[in-house]
């Protein structure tokens, strides 16, 4: 390979490509255009998957949401049809029996009326545990969330959705120190939250919700030790949707429920939810691989075609240097490398052209607000452009193959007697 | 240095044999210089060329300094042609995009001389054949026979055994002619053997053996005194 290096060599070939520039810049383009497009198809893929994957940033997307629901099947001396109620009891069986769990947090909720001075509305509230903020993306714009004092205590603080402000509040008022009324009983706000993983403005309802002490909730409201809601994540190295069965055998267990009761408890996956997600990227990112891929393609097939004509043009001077000695090898190689020359010269234009766009989309995007935007960071990484270059290589070598035989099929004799 | 024996020759034109050479038995000693006559169509230029290795034979038996030329892959043969013969071309065949330096190079850069020696052998023949201050020009900078001086220089160049002429004068006047011929004839001199293929009897003139083809078959052999090209410049 060391005759890669030689610059005798290099000069031949640079030599050839130069004595008609203008056609080798529209053979070029060809190849420009298609790794243009490509990068930027992968990049496009990669933003949305940054975007979308920025929205679920403070998730914990491995986690399992579990309910009660009304049993399907008769077990143990118990009816089919029967209504249940999950309690803190499961919480404590569930820690112990099912290893790998990070939060069980358990989560009581009804809609009521919220009275605040003057305005009143039916709103969502939600009695939630300290460790619940590590589950969800939330975001506190204003004072603080729910911690562990005030559950111990069961304090009457309320952390209110930023959408409900605008419902309950004169314009400026003070929020945080203020009281609302939940049920006639006065609960003092300590913080506004907003939840991040929930697009834009749009989805109001969901960002006019009530947090407040899961203790104080089933205390004040009379809950007993019920429990509507597990919010359960599992541990970094463990898959929640494996460990679902265990979860839920200890809660059929515990509340008699025949193990072929599927209906009895209700269950939501965020994790294979997610996996969903992945797997649309995933497919993504091959699509936009694929036809880039192809464009190139024809972009190289356009190498190929006028390195045939190339070596017809020259011809002559291929019998010349086969009658001076060059061996079918040393001809073939040049032609060879005159192709992955060109294929990777126009290839790294395309790339360099396409980051260079990419660069000034990124700078723009900078300035928007993360959470309303679809595509961020769109780039590419080095490792796939170190790809990109080796995938040139072969496509370079692939539009010369057919040329450089060709070049060496005629008799020098022949191809020198050409005009 | 070459010996040919019962050399037979044919092409295919469709679906007609035309043989062009029938029977040549032809051996050229070191230091010979010989020209080839003969009318178009005679086979001068196909004996020439399979002289050259650019062509095949299909019959007979071809020794080139002892070595038997049968057969060859493409690649011994370029080798071959490398290291035993150099080409002149009528239409002098230069690369046009490469310096005379270049051109006069190639041979060498195919075999694999390094750079700086083979600018110092390159430079040695330009000298050679008058050239050196041309040394840098592209050949559509040069005259015809300036053209045909450096495709001499270069058929020197890998400092073969045989060189090989096809109609060299053929694209010259005859004043340049006769200064191509003279540095044939100096080369010769120093011991080089020539073959050149022409029609021009004068040019036959001034070789020391004459050969005459006709029909593919060799039809006269002899040899003369040579004329002087410097006589005539």
């Amino acid at each position: 390979m060391s005759s890669m290096m030689n610059r005798d060599l290099w000069k031949e070939i640079l030599a050839s490509l130069k004595s008609n520039v203008l056609r080798t810049m529209v053979t070029a383009f060809g190849v420009f255009w298609g790794i243009f497009i490509m990068v930027l198809l992968l990049a496009a893929s990669r933003g949305f998957e940054t975007g979308i994957k920025h929205k679920f940033s403070g998730i914990a997307t491995n986690s399992l949401f579990v309910w009660a629901q009304k049993t399907s099947m008769e077990y143990q001396g118990m009816p089919k049809n029967r209504w249940y109620r999950f309690n803190l009891k499961d919480e404590q069986a569930i820690k112990e029996n099912v290893k790998g769990l990070k939060v069980v947090s358990p989560r009581n909720d009804f809609n009521t009326n919220i009275v605040h001075g003057l305005k009143s509305g039916s709103f969502n509230v939600e009695g939630n545990t300290a460790q619940f903020l590590t589950q969800i993306a939330i975001k506190l714009t204003q004072g603080r969330y729910v911690n562990q004092e005030d559950i111990d205590q069961k304090r009457k603080v309320a952390v209110l959705g930023w959408a409900l402000i605008d419902e309950l509040y004169e314009k400026d008022e003070p929020v945080i120190g203020s009281y609302i009324q939940i049920k006639g009983v006065n609960f003092k706000v300590v913080g506004v939250y907003k939840d991040t993983s929930i697009e834009g403005n749009n989805n109001v309802q969901a960002q006019q919700k009530i947090h407040i002490p899961f203790n104080t909730f089933s205390q004040v409201f009379n809950m007993a030790d019920q429990v509507n809601y597990f919010f359960i994540t599992a541990e970094d190295g463990q898959s929640v949707s494996k460990l679902k069965e265990q979860i839920i055998d200890v809660l059929q267990k515990n509340h008699k429920i025949n193990p072929l009761d599927k209906r009895a408890i209700g269950n939501f996956d965020l994790n294979s939810q997610f996996e969903k997600f992945n797997l649309l990227f995933t497919t993504l990112t091959a699509v936009s691989f694929f036809v880039g891929l192809m464009i190139l393609l024809s972009g190289v097939i356009g190498i190929s075609n006028i390195m045939l004509i190339v070596i017809k043009e020259r011809t002559k001077e291929i019998g010349i240097r086969r009658a001076l000695g060059a061996t079918p090898y040393v001809i073939k190689k040049q032609i060879l490398l005159e192709s992955v020359f060109l294929t990777v010269l126009s290839g790294m234009g395309g790339i360099s052209f396409a980051t260079l766009l990419l660069s000034l989309v990124n700078i723009w995007i900078d300035g928007l607000d993360p959470f309303e935007i679809m595509v961020i960071n769109p780039t590419v990484s080095i490792s796939t452009v170190l790809l990109l270059f080796g995938i040139l290589i072969i496509f370079g070598l692939f539009a010369g193959m057919i040329p450089a035989r060709k070049a060496v099929k005629m008799k020098p004799i022949d191809a020198i007697r050409t005009e | 240095m070459i010996e040919i024996k019962d050399l037979y020759k044919s092409y295919q034109m469709g679906k007609n044999v035309l043989p062009v050479l029938k029977g040549i038995n032809f051996s050229v000693q070191k230091g010979e210089m010989v020209s080839i006559m003969g009318s178009s169509g005679s086979g001068k230029s196909t004996l020439l060329n399979i002289i050259g290795i650019l062509d095949e034979l299909d019959q007979g038996t071809y020794h080139l300094d002892g070595l038997e030329v049968k057969n060859l892959n493409e690649k011994i043969a370029a080798q071959y042609r490398n290291k035993f013969l150099g080409f002149i071309f009528q239409s002098f065949n230069l690369i046009n995009y490469k310096t005379a330096i270049d051109n006069v190079s190639l041979p060498l850069y195919y075999q694999g001389v390094s750079r700086k020696e083979r600018e110092e052998r390159s430079l040695y023949y330009l000298e050679k054949v008058g050239l050196a201050k041309w040394a840098h020009h592209l050949p559509n900078e040069l005259s015809g026979g300036q053209k045909q001086r450096v495709a001499i220089a270069r058929a020197l160049a890998s400092d073969p055994k045989v060189l090989l002429a096809d109609e060299p004068t053929g694209a010259l006047d005859t004043k340049t002619s006769y200064e191509v011929m003279e540095i044939l004839q100096k080369i010769n001199n120093e011991g080089k053997t020539i073959i050149i293929v022409t029609h021009e009897p004068d040019i036959a003139q001034m070789t020391k053996r004459n050969v005459e083809l006709r029909d593919g078959i060799m039809i006269s052999d002899k040899r003369i005194e040579p004329v002087l090209a410097k006589d005539y410049v």
